[in-house]
């Protein structure tokens, strides 16, 4: 096993769920309560990660960051190097690539906080962030939980996006299926296998824990809304 | 940001981000995969810098390398990409030389009931063969000196649909290595390794049917000095001896 690269990934995965904690909520409280007439529209690009081929978010974003368009240039021009073939550039791909993980599951418990709780805070004079803070999000919390698990497994299994963006350097950019791409091709089978089985343990861990948390809601009051 | 800090704390104690005084960073053709592990342990024994490798086709590297790739060293598997990467600005002046040329080989799994040795390209067109790997030519040297020798001998237009094409070489003998293809035309550098010679048996093709696969040592730009002595190292004695022993002339 390739500690480097897993060290590499969790790294990667921890960073992009952190991100998406960040910039996730907000915009799964606004497709779970907003009444805008486009909100679908809103939810189909969140939701596009789902159905695009890696190769096409890749190449999307190696052309976006790259040096030749006005993003790449500026933020070059900030931090002083590129985006492409760094950790960095790899987070930023990821945080879209994994964006209905998080946005879903949350989104779908946001909709189950009952409506007539919401308001009752409201007539009684607290804050739309109190509300949110005190009333919708202790309500939610497995889905909060169900967003941040999903967002960072879907980013350890990240294979294509990764390839394209990060041009598999080792330490940086070489995450664990990169890793076993690479031992495939270099016949180290017995490699590969030892990491691809980690790797399985791994996500059947991971969908055991949201599905085991959705039961338990599911039994009591609130259902965890998963929409796949 | 105490998450961030627990954690780099318990990445660090796994021994998983080990700190190096001098990296050198190395893509290198994937036809090397076996023999530039050998290299790399020598030359990090003798100097105590740390090589960390990319493998991978040689045009992909190369389109990598132009989009800006930070790597120090590239070890492409045809001098055109030294060329090409020298109009891009990319390599030092006068910075590459030739460090062996390539062959390559027929290469069948040891149960297959073909008889290489004397079949040579016609093997090829032996009825038990449903898929043929080679690598992408697009993209891989070895793919299209694979395509020129089977042109060569008029074998190409009657295989055609049969090929199946790997990423890069290493790949187009990983199919036929688990045998998944049936035959393949591959790197001797590869057939030269311990696990493909215990899979299989390989016929060399004669150099005379293809280009000449030229491979170019690439100092790039902005190199450090460690990146330069790495680039050297590849026409040391140790390792011009490991690559004459993967078949490289």
């Amino acid at each position: 096993m390739n500690w480097e690269a897993i060290a590499t990934s969790l790294k990667l995965a921890s960073a992009t769920s952190a991100v998406l904690m960040i910039v996730g909520l907000p915009l799964s409280y606004w497709v779970a309560y907003s009444q805008r007439r486009w909100k679908f529209l809103v939810e189909a690009v969140v939701a596009l990660p789902l159905v695009l081929p890696p190769t096409v978010l890749g190449f999307y974003m190696l052309v976006l960051m790259g040096p030749r368009s006005p993003l790449g240039r500026g933020y070059e021009f900030m931090v002083g190097r590129g985006l492409p073939f760094t950790f960095e550039g790899l987070v930023v791909a990821s945080t879209l690539y994994s964006m209905p993980f998080t946005v879903q599951p949350i989104a779908a418990a946001f909709r189950t906080v009952d409506r007539k709780l919401i308001e009752a805070a409201w007539t009684l004079g607290v804050s739309s962030w109190d509300t949110f803070l005190r009333v919708i999000v202790p309500q939610s919390w497995t889905g909060l939980l169900a967003g941040f698990i999903l967002s960072f497994a879907h980013t350890i299994g990240e294979f294509g996006v990764v390839l394209m963006v990060g041009g598999n350097i080792p330490g940086r950019t070489r995450t664990v299926s990169i890793d076993i791409y690479d031992e495939v091709q270099s016949l180290n089978y017995a490699s590969a296998a030892a990491t691809s089985l980690g790797l399985l343990i791994f996500s059947f861990l991971v969908l055991s824990l949201v599905y085991g948390f959705g039961r338990r809601r599911q039994a009591g009051r609130f259902s965890i809304g998963f929409r796949n | 940001m105490n998450f961030r800090a627990a954690l780099w704390f318990a990445l660090t104690f796994l021994g998983a981000i080990p700190a190096h005084a001098a990296e050198i960073r190395v893509a290198a053709a994937s036809d090397l995969n076996f023999a530039i592990k050998e290299i790399i342990a020598g030359f990090e024994k003798k100097t105590g810098h740390t090589v960390s490798l990319t493998p991978g086709s040689s045009g992909n590297l190369s389109n990598q390398i132009v989009q800006g790739a930070p790597f120090q060293v590239f070890l492409a598997a045809g001098r055109e990409y030294a060329q090409q990467l020298e109009k891009a600005g990319r390599t030092e002046p006068g910075s590459v030389f030739i460090y062996g040329t390539g062959r390559i080989v027929v290469w069948t799994p040891r149960n297959s009931p073909i008889d290489i040795d004397k079949l040579g390209m016609e093997s090829l067109l032996h009825p038990s063969v449903k898929t043929i790997a080679i690598a992408n030519p697009e993209h891989a040297p070895y793919g299209r000196a694979a395509v020129a020798a089977m042109e060569k001998t008029n074998v190409y237009a009657r295989v055609k649909s049969k090929i199946v094409l790997g990423e890069s070489v290493s790949q187009a003998a990983q199919f036929v290595q688990s045998g998944a293809a049936d035959i393949g035309v591959i790197a001797l550098s590869l057939a030269s390794s311990d696990p493909m010679k215990q899979a299989g048996r390989y016929w060399l093709i004669p150099a005379s049917m293809h280009p000449p696969l030229e491979q170019a040592a690439i100092l790039l730009k902005g190199s450090s000095s460690a990146a330069r002595s790495f680039h050297e190292w590849m026409r040391s004695p140790e390792a011009v001896a490991i690559l004459k022993r993967y078949g490289f002339q």
